[in-house]
């Protein structure tokens, strides 16, 4: 019998050997301003859920997501289990019969974006690298606009499987499911541009929060307030004042182009000329916040 | 490294950079000048951030006008205040970092791990930043500028704030940047005395013109000065008047220390190093007068006694108060060169300055 090796030689390769390999030169690849801007898209995304950071960071958008989420659920067990023929609540119209929700979640998620780089100075070393400052305003904005949708989106996902689950009529969900993608994409642009720019404008998180509830609640309460006058004094000017908020303008699109029911009071409908205005006037909202945000930002250097 | 050529900023009200000419070679440099010296804008334009007025400037030979972000990838930079969040961990942070300026996923991480172990951070960087000491933050802060491997970093006031001990080890650190590292080094400073530690080469900077260009052997010797401090003996009972007769009978120039408010700062007086031999003559002078020696040691100038020295105004040093010498030696701008003159006293205070 061969004799068996004795223990005491050492393994060639230590696994308890410290080496100090001093430092190492890096000549990978440099892959320069679109990966750049790519990566601050992905880390602000995953921030606005407080992926990556501390614990606490996860607490306020999650329970936001739960609530969003919630009714939705609700609202399919109920429909599978009495076996409805059609869902309580139209695609689009989940959105706009929960935009107190996501109006916190905006307030919640978009200061975090940009006011801490603006609070604790990091502004500097984005701008030190090779993006230029429209990329980090555009990187930011499509994150929030990103996170928003996901958020707005979820529960129409869960309301389409839910009605596919009670087998309700497939070519009709399908509609009212892409017609709900496409206003969550819609609404995500708005809220995330107006909430980006009141963010950006307010350095102090507390108060980009305060600012973002106001712009996004009060105006929407105003003209909901002047609604019910106009509708009580029977005069037709309901659909007029809701372009007076962004809140409302949503509102008002869901119901003209998106196939919901009218949530103005009353009950007001549209006209085309009115839906016209309406869209015009979300797209300038949009692209107005944005310019907005170039602008903060052409003045915040090193 | 950095060339630039008549390099000229002006704002609508003040003129930051006035015909800048200045070539700065690889290794460490120093860059001094006062608050609004022009500091900061030269780094920005040298970061390709804004557009010179006149001029024109090169860093790693690519033109800051139209190739910003070529230099931006292989450039560090250091920004002097804090920019840190806080409730992110430093790992996290450089990460993000490495992947702004470029950085594939696995090499950033890589790269991260590497470079806080090389600035000293080890376990506490999965903390969040938020609990860290002045010293770990600037380590991060340094990380960052470094974790891409850029062939030149800026560094904006690396000490400031810092403990005497961390202010050592971050020197070393800067000066390991270059020798180890292989990567040139621009740092700003107040502190002439930190310089000539780190630097191999000062470059200084006042309202925008530059004032001197040379490397730090050539200040070193204008700056160095022996401070000597004696007891008073039955037989001579003001020491320090008949010790300063002497050593100037001997050749030597000496000034005293009069602060005026440090108590004792009579007692002290400042001989100019002009050669091997004069820590010999002092001693002899002391022994010779039978005097107690109470200290002798080695003074680190601060800046502006750099420029009283160039100045024609040097001569009125003597007897004056030190804080009316810097503010009468600096033509520029006496009220900056004051309140600048001021904060370098008190951060050389704090820091025991002893060679």
């Amino acid at each position: 019998m061969s004799p068996e090796p004795s223990p005491t030689p050492v393994a060639p390769r230590g696994t308890d050997v410290i080496h100090n390999i001093g430092y190492r030169k890096y000549d990978g690849p440099r892959l320069g301003r679109a990966y750049a801007r790519r990566s601050l898209f992905l880390q602000t995304l995953r921030g606005a859920y407080g992926l990556g950071r501390a614990g606490k960071s996860k607490v306020l958008p999650m329970i936001l997501f739960a609530v969003m989420a919630l009714p939705a659920g609700i609202i399919v067990a109920v429909a599978v289990t009495t076996g409805a023929d059609e869902l309580p609540v139209g695609y689009a119209e989940y959105a706009v019969q929960l935009q107190f929700v996501i109006a916190l979640f905006v307030a919640a998620v978009a200061p975090q974006a940009v006011s801490l780089d603006l609070r604790f100075k990091t502004i500097p070393l984005y701008f030190s690298r090779p993006i230029e400052r429209s990329d980090y305003v555009a990187a930011k904005a499509a994150a929030l606009a990103a996170a928003l949708f996901v958020f707005i989106a979820s529960p129409v996902v869960i309301l389409y499987a839910g009605a596919l689950l009670a087998k309700l009529d497939f070519v009709d969900q399908t509609g009212g499911f892409v017609q709900g993608v496409v206003f969550s994409a819609l609404y995500a642009l708005v809220y995330g541009g107006v909430g980006l720019a009141a963010a950006a404008l307010t350095p102090r998180r507390g108060f980009g929060v305060a600012a973002i509830i106001a712009v996004l609640t009060i105006p929407y309460m105003l003209v909901n307030a002047l609604q019910s006058i106009a509708t009580e004094q029977d005069s037709d000017a309901g659909g007029w004042l809701g372009a007076a908020s962004p809140g409302t303008l949503l509102t008002g699109v869901q119901e003209k182009f998106f196939g919901g029911d009218s949530l103005f009071a009353g009950a007001v409908e549209l006209s085309d000329a009115q839906g016209a205005v309406y869209l015009l006037l979300l797209a300038g909202l949009i692209a107005g916040s944005y310019a907005l945000l170039l602008r903060r930002y052409g003045k915040a250097g090193l | 490294m950095i060339a630039t050529q008549s390099l000229t900023m002006r704002y609508p009200r003040v003129t930051a950079l006035d015909r800048l000419t200045v070539d700065i070679t690889p290794g460490v440099t120093g860059l001094v000048g006062a608050n609004g010296a022009g500091k900061s804008t030269l780094i920005k334009i040298l970061l390709g951030l804004s557009p010179a007025t006149e001029g024109s400037a090169h860093v790693l030979g690519l033109d800051v006008s139209h190739e910003g972000g070529a230099i931006r990838e292989r450039v560090g930079y250091m920004p002097e205040h804090d920019c840190l969040p806080p409730d992110v961990s430093a790992t996290e942070f450089v990460v993000h970092m490495a992947r702004m300026s470029g950085l594939p996923p696995t090499a950033a991480r890589e790269r991260t791990a590497d470079t806080l172990r090389h600035v000293g951070l080890y376990e506490e960087r999965y903390r969040s930043m938020g609990g860290y000491s002045t010293g770990m933050k600037q380590r991060v802060k340094l990380a960052q500028a470094l974790v891409h491997d850029p062939q030149l970093v800026l560094l904006d006031e690396p000490t400031n704030g810092l403990d005497p001990v961390g202010r050592d080890d971050m020197l070393d650190l800067i000066r390991r940047v270059h020798t180890d590292f292989g990567i040139s080094v621009l740092v700003t400073s107040h502190l002439l005395g930190e310089l000539e530690r780190t630097c191999d080469h000062v470059v200084v900077i006042d309202g925008g013109k530059l004032l001197r260009s040379s490397s730090t052997a050539d200040f070193t010797q204008d700056a160095a000065s022996l401070a000597v401090e004696v007891t008073d003996t039955d037989a001579r009972p003001d020491g320090t008047a008949a010790l300063r007769a002497a050593l100037t009978a001997a050749g030597l120039t000496v000034k005293s220390l009069a602060d005026g408010g440090a108590p004792g700062s009579g007692h002290v007086l400042l001989v100019d190093v002009e050669g091997e031999s004069v820590s010999d003559t002092v001693r002899d002078a002391v022994v010779d007068l039978g005097l107690g020696l109470v200290r002798m040691e080695q003074r680190r100038h601060h800046i502006s006694e750099v420029f009283s020295d160039d100045t024609p105004a040097a001569g009125s040093h003597e007897g004056g108060s030190g804080g009316d010498d810097t503010g009468a030696g600096t033509a520029h701008d006496p009220a900056a060169w004051q309140r600048q003159y001021a904060g370098t006293r008190a951060q050389e205070g704090g820091s025991g300055d002893v060679a």
